[in-house]
This record gives structure tokens, sequence and C-alpha cells, in this order.
């Protein structure tokens, strides 16, 4: 840390609030479903870039003030926003297709723009090359200051307007009539997506900005289901894949800054995309595997209740592990107490769902849940009695239901 | 004036109109099923393949490079349609996960190896060299038919025709369950059309397409041709076929004109250097569908 320089924490400082307001940003878009007008906003950046430099230039200035090209970027980026909402209500186009025509188009624009700057300049090097991926070497103090003070001032503006955005994502017709115009939250929520996209321009470029508001988002809706965690787990994962990406490209050379922010970023939604409880693939797999050793154990049992013999490979495993059938498929003492018991189950199952009476409780019937789980003794012996005293009736005692999970 | 035109400018012509076709055709098809980003999203992992194959090969050839930029586009969907089941995460966002990761995995690959010493970067996997593309053996119009000046057209022109032919093919052979399965998927299903596999196929044309006009042109054109003259044909014609050939016409009028434009305007203008065709071409297809905007006549859909 020692040999960084002032310069790279600055840098890095500006990066990870940049990447906190990016992915507490990113966050209410992609609750909006939104996330995708952020590339578009993106490449409409360039054009506006480029002419803010050839502007500066005519007014007789050098051109690379760092202030002038993010104000024009913003300019620029408006319009592409501006064109994509146009494109979207007044047309039968979809957003998908506005988004990729603003894209293509203005970011085609801006590389006839670089063209023209090139020759303009005779032998001039504009550098604004280092627009389209982002880069920190070498990068003058002042503008390491203005991004500092930008990704700053975005966060700040980002925690003004997260309340209002958390309403609007969680449910914008509610929100509507607790006083707030959701079209005017979505406003503010593209505002600061176009201010996160300009301050990033420089670190991590305009091409792979738009991953920045993305990946943190979805990896924070793996974790939780409520709006405002997201949002603020999303700010956490996207301050730390800001700093620590700039951090660790300046430590060694031809380290990208804005690819590796972007990989740091990608690799925090693939730990989420695996380990999040509930809604992560290993999760998942788990709980699948929990549930079919549960069908089968039922199913299992439920044949041994009937005298038959197991001759599914999986239920035998299970059974025979469990202590329940021997290896010749003999039934254990234990086997046969679990059958009963599974058997009786069903029984009172079955009966509770063939009368109207039980109907709240049957709806909660997976052919998985004991019944004992979901009712009190005093409710179980009610029951028991009841089949007792209804022994003849359509589920007669003794026979296994046909209802299964 | 002649020979000079037939040297220099009429093979990028040529091949940027093949380029523009090849990717509008498609274009249509994935605008109707709201995957017109897909083309985006290819273009963009077309520079992580090359890389990874000019790293396992050492050597920047077009064959493997084409391969290696096909396999990311596959692996681009697999990946896209895996994050979006396994995680139940909405398509854009998917897309924009695996498109950004599998770019900057590119660039920084592109980065740490050493291809300082070859043609490589990402300004050129970006916006092409179109203009490069020169047939130096044409001495004239007589030239094209002469064969010995014909074997050296640039190869790129032969790729792209190819390509172009086949996606033509495809798309022509296929019209009717395309058609349909675009418009019904429901009823496509119901009649025995296999819309998972055509869907698919669609995609893998698309992205061969956007691989053969990648190498040819750059990736901008590719996006904007998969969507723009689509989009603009769209506002025009209610009728899938009139649409489709709209929009081929029209890409073949925004590669001409934007080469054109590029090459010449500023030399009108009193300027002496040329400006990038491929982002020219992509500025005149973005104008036309401005136009179409604003005075298409099915421009608000079946009302109006």
């Amino acid at each position: 840390m020692m040999d960084l320089g002032y310069n790279t924490l600055l840098v890095a400082t500006g990066a990870g609030l940049l990447g906190i307001a990016a992915g507490v940003t990113g966050a209410f878009l992609y609750l909006r479903k939104r996330s995708l007008v952020s590339d578009a906003i993106s490449h409409a950046t360039l054009p506006g870039v480029a002419l803010a430099f050839i502007f500066m230039v005519a007014l007789g200035g050098e051109g690379r003030n760092l202030v002038g090209l993010l104000g024009g970027a913003a300019l620029s980026s408006l319009a592409g926003l501006a064109v994509v909402q146009w494109l979207t209500r007044r047309t039968r186009l979809g957003e998908d297709a506005a988004i990729g025509a603003v894209l293509s188009v203005f970011f085609g624009f801006g590389i006839v723009l670089l063209t023209v700057i090139q020759t303009l300049g005779a032998g001039r090097q504009a550098g604004l090359e280092t627009f389209l991926l982002g880069s920190t070497a070498g990068m003058l103090r002042a503008d390491a200051i203005v991004i500092a003070v930008g990704g700053a001032l975005t966060l700040l503006a980002c925690l003004l307007l997260r309340r209002p955005m958390t309403m609007v994502s969680f449910d914008a017709e509610y929100a509507a009539t607790q006083g707030l115009v959701p079209a005017r939250v979505d406003m503010g929520m593209m505002a600061l997506a176009l201010a996160v996209t300009t301050i990033g321009l420089k670190i991590v470029g305009l091409i792979l900005i738009v991953a920045l508001l993305i990946l943190p988002a979805v990896a924070a809706r793996f974790w939780t289901e409520r709006a405002e965690v997201v949002a603020l787990l999303a700010g956490v994962m996207g301050g730390l894949a800001g700093a620590s990406g700039a951090v660790l490209s300046a430590l060694a050379p031809d380290l990208p800054t804005g690819p590796i922010i972007v990989l740091v970023a990608a690799a925090l939604f693939t730990l989420s995309l695996v380990f999040a409880p509930e809604r992560g693939v290993l999760a998942g797999a788990i709980a699948y595997m929990r549930f079919r050793r549960q069908v089968h154990m039922r199913q299992g049992l439920l044949a041994l209740a009937h005298g038959h013999r197991v001759h599914e490979s999986y239920s035998r495993r299970l059974l025979g592990r469990a202590g329940l059938i021997r290896a010749d498929g003999v039934v254990t003492d234990q086997g046969r107490r679990l059958a009963a018991w599974a058997a009786r189950d069903e029984r009172r199952w079955s009966y509770l769902r063939s009368r109207p009476e039980g109907a709240a409780l049957a709806a909660r019937y997976d052919g998985l849940t004991p019944i004992e789980d979901l009712v009190t003794p005093d409710q179980l012996r009610a029951l028991d009695d009841a089949i007792a005293s209804d022994g003849a009736g359509p589920q007669a005692r003794g026979r296994v239901p046909e209802g299964r999970s | 004036m002649g020979s000079e035109f037939v040297a220099l400018s009429l093979p990028p012509i040529l091949i940027g109109c093949l380029a523009a076709v090849a990717c509008a055709l498609p274009g249509n098809f994935l605008l109707l099923r709201r995957q017109a980003l897909i083309g985006d999203a290819i273009s963009h992992v077309v520079l992580p393949g090359i890389v990874v194959a000019f790293l396992l090969t050492g050597m920047v050839s077009t064959w493997p490079m084409m391969l290696g930029a096909a396999g990311a586009a596959l692996v681009a969907v697999a990946l896209i349609q895996i994050v979006q089941r396994v995680g139940r995460i909405e398509p854009g966002a998917a897309m924009g996960v695996v498109f950004t990761t599998m770019f900057a995995g590119g660039v920084l690959l592109l980065e740490q190896s050493d291809t300082s010493n070859v043609h490589l970067d990402v300004q050129h996997a970006l916006y092409g060299n179109l203009e490069s593309l020169i047939w130096l053996d044409a001495t004239g119009w007589h030239s094209l038919l002469d064969p010995e000046a014909l074997a050296w057209l640039p190869p790129e022109l032969t790729r792209m025709a190819v390509v172009a032919a086949l996606v033509a093919l495809f798309i022509a052979a296929l019209w009717r369950p395309l058609a349909i399965s675009t418009f019904d998927e429901g009823f496509a299903r119901t009649i025995g059309i296999p819309v998972t596999l055509l869907g698919l196929a669609l995609v893998v044309v698309s992205a061969m397409a956007a691989v053969a006009a990648f190498d040819a042109v750059g990736s901008i054109i590719v996006i904007a041709m998969f969507i723009c003259p689509p989009a603009a044909a769209r506002l025009m014609t209610d009728r899938l076929a009139t649409q489709v050939w709209i929009s081929a016409g029209l890409a073949l009028v925004s590669a001409v004109l934007g080469y054109v434009l590029a090459g010449y305007g500023p030399l009108w203008l009193g300027a002496d250097d040329a400006v990038s065709a491929a982002g020219m071409i992509a500025t005149v297809s973005g104008l036309i569908l401005g136009g179409a905007a604003l005075f298409g006549p099915k421009r608000r859909g079946q009302s109006g």
C-alpha cells in the first residue's frame, strides 16, 4: 500500500464511492427491470466526449479538461436516454430494440467524431480512446479529485433518493397512493445511472461501466427478497469491486482498471449464484436432494405397510441405511413400526381431505409432512375418533389413498 | 478514377453491403422475438473468443479466430440461458452479466498476453478497418473479368459473400416455421415445429453472421445492422416478407451511403482525411431509423 501513492488512493476512493453509488442505483434499475437501459446511456456518452473535445479546442483550449469532457458525456447520454424513451413510447418498437439502436448509432457516430479529431489535431494525441475501456494509469491529480468528488456526490444523491426509489421498486402503484410520482422517481433513477456512467467513464470506460450497474445488483438479489436490503448489499459489493479493482490494477502493470473492477464484481456474482441461501444453486441442489430423499422414504414406507417388497433401488438403499429393511429386503421391527406410522398418517390425511371441514388443513397436504406437525394433540385425538366412528366411510380404514406428492 | 474506385472503394463497399445484409436478415426475427440485444451480446464476446484463439494457436490467422469467436458466441448464449434459468434472473440482466464479464476477461487476457507485435487490439475489434480491405491487383472495371486479378480479391469479400448467402438460404428455406414460431410460439408447437431448436438455430446463424461481419468490419456495424434496418422496416409495414425485403434494402443503402459519406464526405467539406466508415454506416442506419420513427406509416402499430 505504501508505494501506491496519493493518486491511486484518491482513485481507489473515488472508484469505491462510485461502486457503492452504482450498486445502489443498479439495484433499483434491476428491480424496475431497466438494467440494460444503462448500456444505451453509457455508449451514448462517446459523441458527447468527442464533441466536448472539439468544442474546447475550437475555443482555444487544450481539450482535455476532464470536467468539460464529462459534461459533454452527460449531455449526449441524456440525449441517448431521451431517444430510447421516445422510441419506446412513440413507436411500436420494444425497449430492447430502442436500446440496441441508440447504443450502436450513438457509438458509431462517436467513432466518426474520434476519427475527425485524429485528423483535426494534426499530431495531437487526444487520448480519448481511454474513455472506451477506462484508464487510471498516469491520471492527473486534478482528475483524480474530480472522480473522488463526483463519486461522493453521486452517492449522496443516491442516499437522498433512497426512500422513494425503494417504494417505487417495491410497488409503484402503492407508491403513487403515497403521493409519489413513479415516472418522476424513475427519472431520478435514470439521472443517477447517468451520473454513475459519466463519472465512471475515466475509471471503468464506457463499454464496461454497465457491468458495475448490473453485476452487484443481480448478485445482491440472490441474498434477500427485500428491496432495501438488495440496494444495501449491492452498494457494498459495488464499493468492494470498485475500490479493490482500482487498487489491484495499480499493483501490477498490464492490469487495466475497468476490466479488473468488472471481474471482481463478476466473482462476487458467481459466489452469490452458487452459495446464496435459498436462491443459490447449491441451496437449490441440496433442497432438491432432501425432497427426493423424503419422497422415496415415504413411498418406501407406504409400500412396506402394504407388505410389498421395495424394488426401486434408491428407496431400498435409503431404507436399508436407516435400518428399516435388511439387505435381503426383509422388514425389520423398526421398519414395521415406521411403516405403520406412515400408513396411519396417510389415512388421517385422506380422511381429512375427504371432509369439507378439513379443507383449510388439507390445503397444506404435500404427501410428506406428517399431520402431527400441523395439529395439536387434542385435534389429532378428535381426528382419530372421527375416523374410528366413521370407519365405513368412503375412505375405508386400512386403505392407503392414491394421493402422493 | 475508375481504376482507383475498383481497387480502393469497390471491395470495401461490397463487403460492407454483404455484412450489412447478413446481419439485417436474421435481425428481423430477433427484433420480433424481443431478442434484439443478442447481437449486442454476441459482438461483445467475440473479443475474448479471438484472444483465446490467438493464445491457443499463437498466430493471427482467420480460421482459428473465426472459430474462437463462434465458440465464444455459443458459450455466451449458453451461459446467458444458464444464468437466466438457474438464477431466475430476467433476460436483459442475465445478458448484461454474461457479456460484460466475458468482454472484461477478453480485455484482460489481451493486455496480459504479448500481442504488441500483432494486429490485435480492442479498437480493431470494435470498429474494424473496412477501409483497408482493398484490391491491389485491380486496374479498372475490366479486372472484374480477369481471373488472375480476381484471385487476389480480399479474402474477406469471399467469406462474407458465402456467409451472407448461407444466412439468406437459412431464412428462405425455413421461412414458414420461422415466421410461425416468431408470431405464435404456442401454435407453432402444436403443429409440430421444433420451436426451441429453431430458436437456437436462429441464434447460431446470427452468431455466424456477426462473427464473419466482425472480422471484416468490426462490432459496431454488426450491432447497428442487427437492429436499425429491421426496426426501421418494422415501422413501415405489417407484413413480415415486406419487412425483411425493406430491411435488406435499408441495410444496403446504409452501407453504400455510409461508406461514400465517410470516404468522400470530408473531401467535399474540404478536409483531407476520411472518417471511420464503420461508424458512418452505423450513423446513417440510425438516421434512417430516426426518419422511419418520425414518418413511418406503421410507426404506432396496427392502428396507425
